[in-house]
């Protein structure tokens, strides 16, 4: 049974990441995870600089769903390099490094100081966090500046670009097209959905962010859509993810035309999920006859219409 | 190393209409429990609610024969999780994860602790104090709470030789008023070379109170945190801790993996604590 899937010229062992900003720097769940047995370990969102992060309260539970508004705290590219890579490396886990910019220089910069790192296997562009005033979602919810940063760092690093994408925006579709054309070798989706909770005892927001990003089991049936819109349009892999929980939840991705996943919630809530996940989908191709997991991608059966 | 226990509800032990003392069967998880820390509880196994709830261990439980086979946790009845612990029966089977985050530091070569508590902040101190009576060291334990009827399990303190200081906002027993009211006043009448250690968890306020106190009467304060989490893990930074840093400026620390317990002249309070 061959698990493997391709994302450009990466080879992953698996279709299962962990998904940026649920997952630390990986080695916070090096004892509980191989963490060489994961598709991919994508690590949280760095920036040139180290940021401090938004006061707490931080996140707050919803329906079927938490919001979330960190502000990406982080110790900045360079300590990630010194501190974080080598016992990644030496764990043997396939890292791809989600890097992110207040402006399109920042980008290049820190997508250069990366290229050059061993171990680092690929780069996810975040132009879609909710969270953060400048930079980020302000790149992903312009189809001109989307082509931009993406064609920057295109030139700027030969490591396979996979922007990530906001579902913010009215048709994330014609995202996926625009960094597909500005040489994406694959686009991730969905990030969290901006939203807000208010307390109506204190009249407050719930965040000290006023708002934040929703994600988990909540969205999950927005972003199957929305993973379905962009690989319908986009020839390159579509990497899917929104409130992925379960085995049935990574296949449903995989139908709707995501090549991998990314799984970020439901790690918080499990941080054993990642076996459960994969031998899920053993058991699912086991039972369908499937050989390879990458026959799956793309397979939605419409009753009266033609696969394509 | 955390174990995710799938741990049987042995008793829930209702205290009060809001408080209840929920024991869990798990060995291995209970058996490399250190006072201060905590297990992620998943109150339920649907989406309702979704994330792992934060428990301080209140006890560790054994059988007769001594050997520890589980623990238990000091619950409150306030959302939806912890409604569905209070409602817990014998034999229901509940995913807990742990143990998690840094201890208390080893009160063995203590000369003697003072244990401050607000409310469910009682429940490090339990096995806080067992260490304590194991290492001979002399404890004390200031115990707050809004109202009489809200101060539980004093026997099992009393039992392990824990002379206890109680308070009440209302009066009802105790001394009138907070906890940090005979706390203060007992600091005061120690000579400075005795050599006490504070160790509190309770709300913030309390928290930052007691820092206070610990810092005028120049004792070591180590303080148990309690911040919302998402996963316990150190993964999504949403349980921070403003702490100081040795360059004099001040950073988010991680209640989860960097805490619970911080030093108290770690912490940057704030002005006004939640």
């Amino acid at each position: 049974m061959d698990l493997s899937v391709r994302i450009g010229a990466l080879r992953l062992k698996n279709p299962l990441m962990s998904a940026s900003g649920c997952f630390g720097y990986g080695m916070e769940y090096a004892d509980v995870v191989d963490l060489s047995t994961l598709g991919a370990v994508v690590v949280k969102g760095l920036f040139l600089a180290e940021r401090p992060g938004h006061p707490p309260p931080r996140i707050v539970e919803t329906p079927a769903g938490m919001l979330n508004a960190i502000g990406l705290q982080g110790i900045g590219v360079h300590r990630f390099v010194r501190e974080k890579m080598p016992e990644l490396r030496a764990r043997g886990a396939t890292v791809i490094v989600n890097i992110c910019g207040t402006t399109i220089d920042e980008y290049t910069e820190i997508a250069r100081i990366l290229s050059d790192v061993e171990g680092v296997a690929a780069l996810e562009l975040n132009i879609s966090c909710p969270n953060i005033k400048e930079g980020g979602i302000s790149f992903g919810c312009n189809l001109v500046n989307t082509r931009q940063v993406v064609s920057a760092v295109r030139k700027a690093t030969p490591l396979p670009l996979i922007p990530k994408l906001t579902p913010n925006v009215t048709d994330v579709s014609s995202f996926a097209h625009v960094a597909e054309e500005a040489g994406a070798d694959a686009v991730s989706l969905v990030n969290t959905f901006l939203a807000m909770a208010i307390d109506v005892e204190t009249r407050r927001p719930r965040l000290s962010n006023v708002m934040g990003g929703l994600s988990g089991p909540a969205i999950r049936p927005i972003a199957v859509r929305m993973v379905y819109e962009c690989a319908r349009l986009v020839r390159i892999p579509v990497i899917g993810m929104g409130g992925i929980a379960s085995a049935a939840d990574v296949l449903e991705f995989m139908i709707a035309g995501a090549t991998a996943v990314q799984v970020g919630t439901a790690n918080f809530v499990d941080p054993f999920i990642w076996g459960k996940l994969e031998s899920g989908v053993r058991e699912y191709m086991r039972r369908h006859g499937i050989e390879r997991v990458s026959e799956l991608t793309g397979t939605l059966d419409i009753p009266g219409e033609k696969r394509a | 190393m955390p174990v995710d226990a799938d741990a049987e509800v042995l008793a829930s032990t209702r205290l009060s209409d809001d408080y209840c003392v929920v024991a869990f069967r798990a060995p291995a998880l209970a058996a490399a429990i250190r006072p201060g820390q905590f297990v992620m509880v998943r109150t339920s196994a649907g989406n309702t609610p979704l994330l792992r709830r934060p428990y301080s261990v209140f006890e560790r439980l054994r059988d007769s024969n001594g050997e520890v086979i589980g623990f238990s946790i000091l619950n409150k009845r306030v959302g939806v999780g912890s409604r569905l612990l209070y409602d817990a029966a014998p034999g229901m089977r509940v995913s807990c994860l742990g143990p998690l985050g840094r201890p208390f530091s080893s009160a063995t070569g203590t000369t003697e602790a003072w244990m401050v508590a607000g409310g469910t902040g009682l429940a490090p101190f339990a096995t806080l104090s067992e260490e304590l009576a194991a290492a001979g060291v002399p404890r004390r334990l200031f115990y707050g709470a809004r109202t009489g009827s809200e101060l539980f399990c004093l026997d099992r303190f009393e039992r392990l030789g824990v002379n206890v200081v109680l308070a009440t906002e209302d009066g009802t027993r105790g001394e009138h008023g907070r906890v940090t009211v005979p706390l203060a006043r007992e600091l005061g009448s120690r000579p400075a070379s005795s050599g006490v250690v504070l160790y509190a968890c309770g709300p913030e306020a309390m928290l930052k109170a007691v820092a206070g106190l610990a810092e005028r009467y120049g004792r070591e304060c180590e303080v148990a945190t309690e911040r919302q989490m998402g996963c316990g893990m150190g993964g999504c930074y949403s349980c921070v801790v403003r702490v100081r840093t040795p360059e004099g400026g001040s950073r988010y620390a991680r209640s989860c993996v960097e805490g619970p317990v911080f030093r108290a002249a770690d912490i940057v309070w704030e002005e006004r604590p939640a």
